[in-house]
């Protein structure tokens, strides 16, 4: 029995019934391996870069003995397997040339997987941490969104980049990164932000074979998440959101983690009454501006819940969308939730009441529910 | 060397190590609210290089940041809060120990991203010159083997150069970027070569060894006091501990491997030679360790006992003046 995603995507009220799906419950980070395990499998084109994807570089290990030369029965050493595990054990698997373990290079690294892209192969380059984007960040911008448009469209770049995102680790303000609008705002690239296991396999699958340059954001909070994912191919039409949830009285947008946020407040607020409709972006760009005004039409009320800090935020675009094509559906201003205009701070308090939270979505609920 | 300034770089090495093992070991208490970088091994390099500078010189960290901290003369105490992300912090909590700074010590900053405060330091040797101070104001760059990497360690190089700014590029080559070993990622053995397409000297100096990093460093600062120009100094050295808190660095590093560098470390071989030479004793070397492990336990109680920050430090310090 084949899976069918599409019934995860608008047009039903929650997640497809998996009662017959072949398939496990795993934790995104394994939905994640797997699937990138699944899209080597299936093109000889695509490798993957990164710092530490395998770690242990240039090595090699037989029951525990060590060798700087491959030799007979020993295979390549593998003793990080990437940031969270996303790539480990596919060295093993792979070898040294598909899983290529890199210097500290972000800008050259970036740059190269770009000119091979250009010419012939589908790169996947893991940035590690989401802030580190900025130090190849004329590469993305310059380079890989560009070529096809100002070489009046005689190429393509076929890219996939990932990173991890997001504060409530304690990383502090250069590891805790949101900006997804920095990278909305890039003509020429596509982002996507999965937000659960599923859909970090049928949004990695589609990034990969995706002629386009895509960048797939990692919430952190949600690689040891767990949920139900399919044995059979999931591939996810890029720009599409989808409902998590069906509702009637006010519509909760999410993207990557605050998706779960939205999903966990329309169940507290069942009993008090309050039924929200929940969106998951899943797509930044391209956006589903349908399934948006199409949720808006119906509630007539709205809150975006966003981790990026607020200024020229998605939650900023998503809301001039909604005024601008769907301001006679409002019976209430438009509520965006994002973090303050300030950097991620350390200490956990203050990291916390930085991120927008449970509590912060129900009091913008509350704000415009009765409005 | 007289004894005083042999017991200063003593007691500032075995200050580093006895901060990094208790921080460590309270962050497996879950006393840190981040992640921690220790540099328990590398302390002969920061310890060496700055019993050269006064608080007028300026270094530039990375994540692995403790050790430059203290030899350039940071509170321990206030270090310790910083990592229990406590109001009393150097940095009121909101930094943690990948970012400490103290400014009235000439110190930057540890910097999280790998090669970012390379430049800084470059800067701060480019307004010393710009002040016309650069007898009394050096720029220090700390970074490591994983750092030479980036495209901004050579952007620097090459503007200190041209520029002949007073800045020392200190390389802590410890063999290994996280998991991946320096000889793959460097097309060189020895980084200190770099130093040649950039025109300046380039030196590789043991490590391990306080001795020979304050003398290779003593040139490097003393030329650079004298407007002629920056020095790349690279040291050998080795992080004792995973790349941060919770790695292993067993999956990457052989038992022998740390065997060799444990043997050749930075406190025993200064007590050794010390000892042997006379020119410290048994009691003075006891009596310095006495009073820095009494000084770990206060860092910790003050740490332990000082106020989490106002929710509002969330909102200070983004500007200084943004609108009324
Ligand atoms: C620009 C950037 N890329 C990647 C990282 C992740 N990272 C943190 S430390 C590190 C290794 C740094 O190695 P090295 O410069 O040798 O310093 P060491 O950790 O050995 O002290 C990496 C890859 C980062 N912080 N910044
Ligand atoms: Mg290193």
């Amino acid at each position: 029995m084949t899976f069918d995603y599409s019934q995860t995507f608008r047009g039903l009220a929650g997640l497809p019934n998996t009662d017959n799906v072949p398939g496990s419950e795993m934790r995104y980070r394994d939905a994640f391996n797997l699937t990138l395990r699944a899209e080597l499998e299936r093109d000889p084109s695509v490798f993957v870069m990164g710092e530490d994807i395998a770690g242990g570089a240039g090595r090699f290990e037989k029951d525990g003995e060590v060798s700087y030369e491959e030799k007979k029965g020993f295979k390549p050493l593998d003793a990080w397997g990437g940031p969270f595990a996303a790539t480990k054990g596919l060295i093993q698997d792979f070898g040294s040339e598909r899983i290529k373990d890199t210097p500290i290079s972000e800008a050259g690294v970036l740059g190269a997987a770009i000119g091979a892209a250009l010419t012939g192969t589908r790169p996947v380059v893991d940035l590690m941490y989401f802030d580190f984007v900025t130090v190849a960040y004329d590469q993305l911008l310059s380079n890989a969104a560009k070529s096809r448009y100002m070489f009046g469209g005689q190429t393509k770049v076929p890219l996939t980049m990932f990173a991890r995102s997001g504060a409530g680790t304690g990383h502090a303000a250069q590891h805790s990164e949101s900006f997804y609008s920095m990278l909305v705002h890039i003509p020429g690239l596509k982002v996507v932000v999965p937000s659960d296991p599923l859909s970090v396999k049928g949004l990695l699958s589609a990034s990969i074979r995706d002629d386009d340059p895509v960048f797939l954001v990692n919430d952190k909070k949600l690689i040891n998440l767990s949920g139900f994912v399919p044995d059979a191919e999931v591939v996810f039409e890029l720009g599409k959101g989808r409902y998590l949830r069906r509702g009637t009285d006010v519509t909760l947008i999410g993207m990557a983690y605050t998706s779960e946020i939205c999903r966990k407040v329309a169940e507290k607020l069942e009993d008090s009454g309050v039924s929200c409709e929940v969106i998951d972006m899943l797509s930044l760009s391209p956006l589903d501006e349908d399934i948006i005004l199409e949720s808006v039409s119906k509630t007539n009320k709205v809150v975006i819940v966003d981790e990026d800090t607020p200024m020229c935020s998605m939650a900023s675009e998503i809301s001039s969308i909604i005024a601008d094509k769907g301001f006679d559906f409002l019976d209430a201003p438009i509520k965006k939730v994002n973090s303050p205009h300030t950097p991620v701070p350390y200490n956990r308090d203050l990291e916390f009441s930085f991120m927008p939270s449970e509590e912060r979505v129900i009091k913008a609920i509350q704000e415009i529910v009765e409005y | 060397m007289e004894k005083k300034k042999l017991e200063e770089l003593f007691e500032s090495m075995y200050r580093i190590r006895r901060f990094e093992e208790t921080m460590l070991e309270q962050t497996f208490k879950g006393k840190s609210m981040g992640v921690t970088h220790s540099s328990d091994g590398q302390e002969a390099g920061p310890v060496g290089i700055c019993a050269h500078l006064t608080d007028k010189d300026w270094i530039g960290s990375t994540h692995r940041g403790h050790g430059h901290c203290i030899a350039k003369g940071l509170d321990t105490k206030k270090m310790m809060a910083e990592i229990f992300g406590k109001s009393t912090g150097q940095c009121k909590g909101k930094g943690g120990s990948m970012h400490i700074a103290d400014f009235s010590k000439g110190m930057l900053g540890a910097n999280a991203i790998v090669g970012a405060s390379i430049p800084l330091a470059v800067g701060a040797a480019l307004s010393s010159k710009y002040n016309g101070t650069e007898d009394d104001s050096v720029g220090v760059a700390f970074f490591g083997d994983g750092a030479t990497g980036q495209g901004v360690l050579h952007e620097s190089m090459n503007l200190a150069s041209i520029w002949k700014l007073p800045v020392i590029f200190v390389c802590e080559n410890n063999h290994y970027a996280e998991a991946t070993p320096v000889e793959y990622a460097v097309s060189i053995e020895d980084i200190s070569d770099r130093a040649a397409a950039y025109s300046m000297p380039g030196i590789t100096a043991d490590g391990m060894d306080v001795f020979d990093v304050y003398e290779v460093a003593d040139e490097a600062i003393n030329r650079a006091r004298k407007g002629e120009g920056p020095t790349l100094i690279e040291l050998k050295t080795f992080r004792y501990h995973g790349h941060f808190h919770a790695d292993d660095p067993k999956k990457y590093r052989t038992p022998e491997e740390d065997e060799k560098w444990k043997d050749r470390d930075c406190l025993k071989i200064f007590e050794e030679k010390v000892i042997s030479n006379k020119s410290m004793t048994l009691e003075s070397i006891k009596k310095i360790k006495d009073l820095i492990d009494k000084e770990m336990l206060e860092a910790v109680e003050f740490a332990e006992k000082s106020p989490m920050p106002d929710i509002s430090e969330l909102y200070s310090d983004v500007y200084v003046k943004y609108k009324d």
